[in-house]
């Protein structure tokens, strides 16, 4: 038996969200006695295997990638389902992001397995329960998986890393194309930016629509850089085009579980907060002190954002040059 | 064409969250349920599709109890030309996925339309599954889609970037963010026609339940939030960094 993990690698590079993964994978392997093999598409970079090795990994299950024509749910999907079977695996895990989300429940229903998306915390055994963010992150759930085989994604940023160092092996395996997966091709990838992801970083600093407008983002940029985390905003921001889609966070854009969430001039909505109220930390700033946002603050100064921002980044300068 | 549009019978987004029976059961008191976002955005785009390709007849359909019936009324007030409520409790997503398999099965479908992930569970796990109990292809979390009728160029937002891609028909797909800008409101007229557009009850076809909800937790509530004097700007990063150990 043992447990497999998705783990997915950027030109040949793993991120940290991959060590995580592998944290994660090898802790339940270690619940149910197994080991934990990883799963990845395309050649790694030279010591990239090793890094893997040290979250516990004592396999590594390469595919080429030029087997598929870009991405296919169903293709990627396929050959996972038949890695795992190879593999004997009551475990599959994936990230809950994009790639985690199209092929989780594909492999689920090829290994007649139960799925459980957006898992906050290590499962315990018998019965097999997952506890999972649900109504948007005002609650949670603990989900019992009956079925022999479990599939999970696990949310971001939920788990902590655990160095463990162990002696991997490496294994290629080829990949299994569905006869109809061609009826969806990937012809363009616009890459995304280099800068931090919203998803990847530990720290964010967000705004909302009392900034006023885009001219005023500098500030917010600067403090994200100071921090070295990265920014997002509220939905009218991003709806505004005063921001890129890509930094919306709450219910309905990207749901986020930072150390540190610093909000600037958000009111704090229901559906904003659903999003964000599995950070860590919370800081708020905002003019009106009866915003809701502070019920679900740590941190808070009543203020206005183009009087405080500015003395907080010298501040943080100060700090960061003094530690 | 025709398509197949998955509305979920989901709580409005202001509801606040309540469990009964030791917290085993959702407490549906004081609930207004609606048509789930992202379907709600997949029906307002297929509908200006409608409008753009000349003829695609939407199919409305939702696994649940009668309770449902007026969430669909309301996707038949927004623009679906008919509705099918699969008449069963819909706890598991493989036995959910599975109705909405046997219903594409049940006529000829193009599309499969579902949201990018409901607001209860939140599984964000339909369309893969749809797509793989059919052997269709599927795109989840598509941020926008054209399409002349025969063939539709979707796009795809991942970690790695946005995606182009193009498909054929049939596709299962799930709509994410941008699939459509603002959500269709249904108007007066819409409301009327509505009453007298078809909604079929269909039974529930045999599907073993693979996962159970034990149990819920609320979130716990937080301390009282700190407040710092906006002109004590470093006691904020003091805390910052030596209580909360956050910087
Ligand atoms: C179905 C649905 C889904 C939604 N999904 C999301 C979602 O995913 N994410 C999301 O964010 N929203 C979402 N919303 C919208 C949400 O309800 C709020 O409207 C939105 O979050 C408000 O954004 P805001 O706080 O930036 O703006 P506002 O509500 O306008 O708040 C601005 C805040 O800035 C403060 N302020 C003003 N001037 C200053 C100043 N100089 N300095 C400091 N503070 C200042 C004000 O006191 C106020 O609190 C959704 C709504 C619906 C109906
Ligand atoms: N009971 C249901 N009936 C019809 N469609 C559903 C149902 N549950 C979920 N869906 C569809 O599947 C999408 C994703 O749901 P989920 O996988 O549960 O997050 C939703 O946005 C709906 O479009």
């Amino acid at each position: 038996m043992s447990v497999l993990v998705y783990t997915e690698n950027w030109n040949g590079a793993f991120k940290k969200s991959a060590f995580e993964l592998a944290s994660y994978a090898k802790a339940t392997a270690a619940l149910l006695n197994s080991s934990a093999i990883a799963v990845t598409v395309g050649k790694l970079a030279d010591g990239e295997l090793e890094k893997l090795a040290n979250y516990g990994i004592e396999k590594m299950i390469t595919i080429d990638e030029a087997a598929f024509s870009g991405f296919s749910a169903q293709a990627y999907g396929a050959t996972v389902a038949k890695v795992a079977i190879a593999q004997n695996a009551e475990v599959v895990i994936f990230g809950n992001n994009p790639t985690g989300e199209a092929i989780a429940p594909r492999v689920a229903v090829r290994l007649d397995a139960g799925l459980a998306t957006g898992a906050m915390q290590l499962p315990t055994n018998a019965p097999f329960t997952v506890r999972k963010r649900a109504y948007s992150g005002k609650a949670f759930a603990d989900f019992v998986i009956e079925s022999a085989v479990k599939v999970i994604t696990l949310t971001q940023n939920s788990f902590k890393l655990i160095e463990q160092p162990v002696a991997i092996s490496e294994e290629n395996f080829d990949a299994e194309i569905p006869a109809n997966a061609g009826a969806v091709k990937v012809t363009d990838l616009v890459k995304a930016s280099e800068k931090l992801s919203v998803n990847d970083a530990e720290i964010l600093v967000s705004a909302g629509r009392g900034l006023k407008g885009p001219e005023n983002w500098g500030m917010i940029e600067e403090m994200a850089d100071i921090l070295g985390g990265t920014t997002c905003c509220s939905r009218p921001v991003s709806d505004l085009d005063w921001r890129p889609h890509s930094e919306h966070v709450g219910q309905t854009g990207k749901v986020v579980a930072p150390n540190l969430y610093i909000a600037v001039g958000i009111s704090g909505a229901i559906q904003h907060l659903a999003g964000v109220n599995s950070s860590k930390v919370i800081v708020v700033i905002n003019t009106d002190a009866d915003a809701p946002f502070f019920e679900a603050a740590d941190y808070g100064i009543v203020g206005d954002a183009f009087d405080v921002v500015p003395k907080l980044n010298e501040a943080l300068k100060a700090f960061k040059a003094n530690s | 064409m025709k398509a197949l549009i998955c509305i979920g019978h989901v709580p409005d987004t202001t509801s606040k969250i309540r469990f009964t029976d030791d917290n085993t059961q959702f407490d549906k008191t004081d609930i207004q349920y609606i048509v789930g976002p992202y379907e709600e955005l997949g029906l307002t785009r297929l509908l200006e599709l409608k409008a753009e390709i000349g003829s695609l007849h939407i199919t409305a359909v939702n696994v649940g109890l009668p309770e449902a019936d007026a969430t669909l009324r309301k996707a038949l007030a927004i623009g679906a030309d008919d509705a099918i409520r699969v008449d069963a409790d819909p706890k598991d997503a493989m036995f959910t996925a599975k109705q909405i398999a046997a219903v594409y099965k049940s006529g000829t479908y193009d599309i499969i339309v579902t949201g990018k992930e409901s607001i209860d569970y939140n599984g964000g796990q339909m369309a893969g599954m749809v797509g793989e109990l059919l052997d269709l292809p599927s795109v989840s979390g598509v941020s926008k889609i054209t399409s002349d009728g025969s063939k539709a160029t979707l796009e795809r937002e991942t970690d790695g970037g946005t995606e182009t891609i193009e498909a054929t028909f049939p596709i299962v797909i799930s709509a994410g963010k941008g699939f459509a800008i603002e959500p269709k409101i249904p108007n007066m007229r819409g409301i009327m026609q509505a009453r007298r557009k078809k909604l079929t009850v269909i039974p529930a076809v045999e599907q073993a339940e693979k996962t159970k909800t034990s149990k819920h937790y609320l979130p716990e509530a937080k301390a009282a939030c700190k407040l710092v004097a906006p002109d004590n700007i470093n006691e904020l990063v003091r805390l910052l960094h030596e209580e909360a150990k956050a910087i």
